[in-house]
């Protein structure tokens, strides 16, 4: 199977009930920004899928294309944003790149509700939030009475720890926590299938980003919803995520379930990111992040976009093109010639649990 | 009650810290005055005591509006301190050039912290200008030099360059090594690596804890990520709501927190070697600086809160080797009117739940 | 640099403007005649434009071209000179007051509000009434006198701007270097203000050839210093726009000069605009290739383009 281009699709994440497809399947997958000479790849040939319960955790840095891909994914992203080629399928059935503006807003907060980075700020500071609640139950459910908007409001807004007498405040009565709490909350309005999640809790201090993080993932459990959660921060997405996909530079360069990430990373970037993070226990060690810094997509390195900082860099990596996703079995994969079948794997990277150099 | 040691942090062998706050107090006022009536203020930093050693990473660890963005700039001598001292070498210390040759700020964002219109060279050769440090050598040199010190080699790769040409982290080495340019011997670094990518964050660490070893800088390190303060640090402050709550040598404050909020701040912040999801001994949000609960600051949302805990403010009750926590659980005499744990709290206690969560969130 | 140069509005007005500082310098040169000799004394009628007289003659039989030609000189030199020394004002005022705070904040705003308030026009009626028509007039003179009713608008622009960037890192970075503060003022936040100084001083030029034309054709301005303005007073007079048989030749050279002088201007500014504020541009979107390869003329919030392509997914 040397050299085989296997594309890891619908094949990756945690086992769901049977019967259920894929809620939202992304297929090679290219998004620009600008168009012509210049324009810039911000995403390129990504390929992932997401399941009903399911948690995916996106993670990435800056130019990773993580932000780009989730808005991308639901027609989202604004100007000079540009979607070149791919397939997104939501339930296998609605093509969200060729749908009308019409259809689009039917699945938008129907089934599929966004969370944006810092939307704590995306509250309209006049109005209260009753009557933001109000304005999004109404664009959907135009039909609803008063009353019952007022109690569903109240609703959502108990379910996410916020007595519900909070609907007469205004937004800058509230702290940068229960705001973001209010943003979820109107995500989860209708009952969405979907919540895509860009750095929800980034701009708050642990504490807080704690308590919502715990009250999302009793939700979840409650209501089954899947989620998309971009984040920078690896450490955290561990702990919440039921599988991991990481990106750099645009591409996915690995996918599998959390803990196995985790614990037994396949891809150098994967490995050095993970080794980033400075542990709260054992003895103190020396540790390096990953020498140099994310590439500008400007001007992409030739090859793999990772081999000017990768450890592991031997001669195909820039002489070869980018390497594509390679199944690895129990649902991981890594876009790394290391991992084509054809190589010697070093040990740091060969899925054995605990060595970590 | 107990007769309480008074310990700030990093004083070792009884020398002389190189830089020290005595009992910094800082107000800013939210509302003037008006004849002598109203006027209120937030407190934002409430009679703080620390010690830099030299050669020794001191880390102010804290959330937002806990006060150690001010308690920086206090020391940088960018704000005055309402009351309260800072002390150069024990003595007291006067803001101006000679100020500014001993002690160096570093500041968050490396996309503010150089100006966009000029190049690298400009920027590290203006502090040797305004202090007369050219002498002899070239500037040029001179400008090398600090740029190889905090490894941005080839140095004439980055001599012309403009901070957009530049990534995050690049720029933030470029504001190290101006600050490094007057040859300091403090650097007070305020979370200098938030807003970096997290791969390179650990490179421009090991860059602080180079400085410490080979030039025997006294480094204070704020942030808000506990676990990089456990990493770089050799001693640790925690900060609450304008106080230090809880100071002492990294790893054991880390490994064995003893003030509630310490506590709090360990069980929530993410750490995938856990094995199982934490629960959080305590609930609601940092008080509003302007009308700060009585005595300990910290009470409203304590799971150990007692009687004496919304009477008085607790002093830092000396734990062992260095390690000091300012709570009452730690004093070894309270009556028992004193020690009665508050409503619906106690020890080992659960908190009620979310009826703390109307406080509003204070300015950092 | 080479992007600035590929926007339309700025070549346009880049265009125009240039066109316009040549006539300024080489004008009076170039004129076939002088603007006061009268080609006949016989002949009352204003003549339209011939071969002899491009641009026709007015009532008293003088070249309406070389007016225009010396005119633009007065006309141009009168709102640079505007521009510049109200810029000048505005930047120290502004500058000064947004950084240092405090009473001097206080009493240079104080300053610029006063100017402000001013009623600019009859403000320089009165003044011109004062000097006198006798004599010739200094353009250089006229000049100062408008800047001084024009400055107080850039002055609070720009301390506008220095107030928001009094707070950023890098200027605090430089007090504790131990900058002085007129360095600081000078070379730290001056060079950022670039952008707002160019278009506020082309704002100025556009309003002082706008109040300059203005006073000149009220009179008010020794109506024989040829300018644009006083060929409109002349024109005025003599009913140009008013007869059975219009003289178009007459009023609308002028008119049409001042008009074209300001929109020359006004592109600059909006491509000085464009090409600072990044948001403003649209990467080649909407261009002509963009919408023969099949995108949307206009990019829609929440309808992310999809380039259209003959297959599925790769």
């Amino acid at each position: 199977m040397s050299g085989q281009r296997t594309v890891a699709q619908g094949t990756l994440a945690t086992p769901d009930p049977p019967g259920a497809g894929a809620l939202i399947e992304v297929a090679g997958l290219h998004v620009d920004y600008g168009f012509g000479q210049d324009a810039v790849h911000a995403v390129v040939d990504v390929d992932f899928s997401l399941h009903r319960g399911e948690v995916l955790g996106l993670a990435g840095e800056s130019g990773s294309g993580k932000s780009t891909l989730a808005y991308a994914v639901t027609r989202l992203l604004g100007p000079p944003g540009l979607i070149t080629a791919g397939q997104v399928r939501f339930r296998g059935s609605v093509d969200m790149l060729s749908a009308t503006e019409h259809e689009l807003r039917g699945l938008r907060w129907n089934d599929i509700a966004v969370v944006l980075q810092a939307s704590m700020n995306a509250l309209n500071p006049v109005s209260r939030i009753g009557a933001q609640f109000a304005d999004v139950l109404h664009a959907h459910r135009p039909r609803m009475s008063r009353a019952a908007m007022r109690k569903r409001s109240g609703e959502l807004l108990e379910m996410v720890g916020i007595p519900a007498d909070r609907l007469r405040s205004y937004p800058h009565e509230l702290s940068g926590g229960m705001r973001q709490r209010v943003l979820i909350a109107m995500a989860l309005a209708l009952d969405p299938a979907v919540v895509i999640m860009d750095e929800p809790t980034t701009a708050l201090d642990v504490v807080t980003q704690r308590e919502i993080l715990q009250e999302l993932t009793a939700l979840r459990d409650r209501l089954n919803f899947a989620v998309l959660f971009i984040s920078h921060d690896l450490s955290l997405l561990v702990e919440i995520a039921d599988s991991i996909a990481v990106m750099y530079a645009g591409r996915l360069v690995e996918l599998g379930p959390a803990g196995d990430v985790y614990r037994a990373p396949r891809h150098p970037y994967s490995l050095g990111l993970l080794g980033s993070f400075p542990p709260m226990h054992g003895p103190h060690k020396r540790m390096q992040g990953i020498p140099g810094s994310p590439p500008d997509l400007r001007t992409p390195p030739a090859g793999c976009a990772f081999n000017p900082r990768c450890r592991y860099a031997f001669d195909r990596c820039d002489a070869d093109p980018h390497p594509p996703l390679f199944a690895l079995g129990d649902g991981r994969a890594a876009a790394c010639w290391l991992q084509d079948g054809t190589e010697t794997v070093p040990e740091a990277l060969a899925g054995k649990t605990g060595v970590r150099p | 009650m107990t007769t309480t040691e008074r310990t700030g942090t990093g004083r070792v062998d009884g020398g002389v810290p190189v830089l020290e706050a005595r009992s910094l107090v800082k107000y800013f006022p939210v509302r003037r005055a008006r004849f002598g009536v109203g006027g209120s203020a937030v407190h934002a930093v409430e009679d703080v005591t620390l010690a830099l050693p030299e050669s020794g990473i001191t880390a102010v660890v804290g959330e937002s509006g806990s006060g150690k963005s001010t308690l920086a700039r206090m020391l940088a001598q960018l704000i005055k301190p309402t009351s309260g001292s800072v002390l150069l070498d024990g003595k007291p210390a006067v803001p101006g050039r000679s100020y500014a040759r001993a002690v160096q700020l570093v500041l968050q964002d490396p996309f503010e912290s150089l100006n966009p219109v000029h190049s690298v060279r400009y920027h590290l050769a203006r502090p040797l200008q305004v202090h007369g440090l050219t002498g002899g050598a070239s500037l040029d040199g001179l400008v090398t030099e600090l740029l190889e010190r905090v490894s941005l080699t080839p140095a004439d790769e980055f001599i012309a360059k403009l901070p957009h040409e530049l990534s995050g982290g690049q720029r933030q080495r470029v504001a190290i090594a101006r600050a490094l340019a007057v040859r300091p011997r403090v650097l007070l670094a305020d979370e200098p690596v938030s807003m970096l990518d997290v791969s390179i964050r650990l490179g421009l660490l090991n860059l602080l804890a180079d400085l410490r070893d080979r030039d025997g800088l006294a480094v204070l390190y704020v942030t808000h990520d506990i676990a990089s303060a456990r990493y770089l640090a050799d001693q640790i402050a925690v900060m609450y709501a304008g106080q230090v709550v809880e100071s002492g040598p990294a790893a054991p404050l880390t490994d064995e927190p003893a003030h509630p909020y310490t506590q709090l701040l360990l069980s929530a912040a993410p750490d995938p070697d856990r094995p199982t999801p934490p629960t959080l001994a305590a609930q609601g949000a940092p008080p509003n600086l302007t009308r700060p609960p009585s005595g300990c600051r910290f009470h409203p949302r304590c799971p150990h809160a007692m009687t004496v805990c919304t009477q008085t403010a607790p002093p830092a009750f000396a734990l062992t080797g260095g390690h000091s926590s300012a709570c009452w659980l730690h004093a070894r005499d309270l009556t028992a009117a004193q020690s009665q744990p508050l409503q619906g709290r106690g020890r080992g206690g659960q908190d009620d739940g979310p009826q703390q969560a109307t406080a509003k969130e204070t300015p950092a | 640099m080479p992007r600035l140069l590929r926007s339309p509005k700025i070549l346009t007005g880049l265009f125009l403007s240039v066109v316009f500082a040549v006539l300024a310098i080489a004008g009076p040169f170039l004129a076939p005649y002088s603007p006061d000799s009268h080609a006949s004394t016989t002949i009352g009628i204003a003549q339209p434009p011939s071969a002899a007289h491009l641009l026709g003659t007015t009532q008293t039989q003088q070249d309406v071209l070389s007016q225009l030609l010396v005119g633009g000189r007065s006309t141009v030199l009168v709102a640079l000179v505007a521009g510049v020394v109200a810029t000048v004002l505005a930047v120290g005022f502004g500058v000064a007051a947004g950084y240092l705070g405090g009473w001097a904040d206080d009493l240079l705003s104080m300053l610029a509000n006063i100017f402000l308030v001013l009623p600019a026009l009859p403000l320089l009626i009165v003044i011109f009434g004062l000097l006198g028509k006798g004599g010739s007039p200094n353009d250089l003179l006229i000049g100062f006198i408008i800047s001084a009713t024009g400055w107080a608008f850039g002055a609070r622009q720009l301390r506008a701007e220095t107030l928001s960037m009094r707070s950023l890192d890098y200027v605090d970075s430089a007090r504790i270097i131990g900058e002085r503060r007129w360095r600081i003022m000078a070379f730290e936040i001056l060079p950022n203000l670039i952008p707002v100084v160019a278009t506020s001083f082309l704002f100025t030029v556009i309003y002082g050839v706008g109040t300059y034309t203005a006073l000149s054709f009220l009179g008010v301005i020794n109506t024989s210093h040829w300018s644009w303005g006083t060929m409109l007073y002349w024109a005025q007079n003599a009913q140009a726009a008013q007869d059975v048989h219009l003289e178009w030749w007459w009023f609308l050279p002028p008119g049409l000069a001042v008009g074209l002088f300001g929109t020359g201007l006004a592109l600059l500014n909006f491509g000085i605009d464009e090409y600072v504020n990044p948001r403003l541009r649209s990467a080649g979107l909407t261009g002509r290739r963009a919408r023969r390869a099949g995108l949307p003329r206009r990019s829609r919030i929440g309808m992310t383009p999809v380039l259209p392509t003959q297959g599925a997914a790769r």
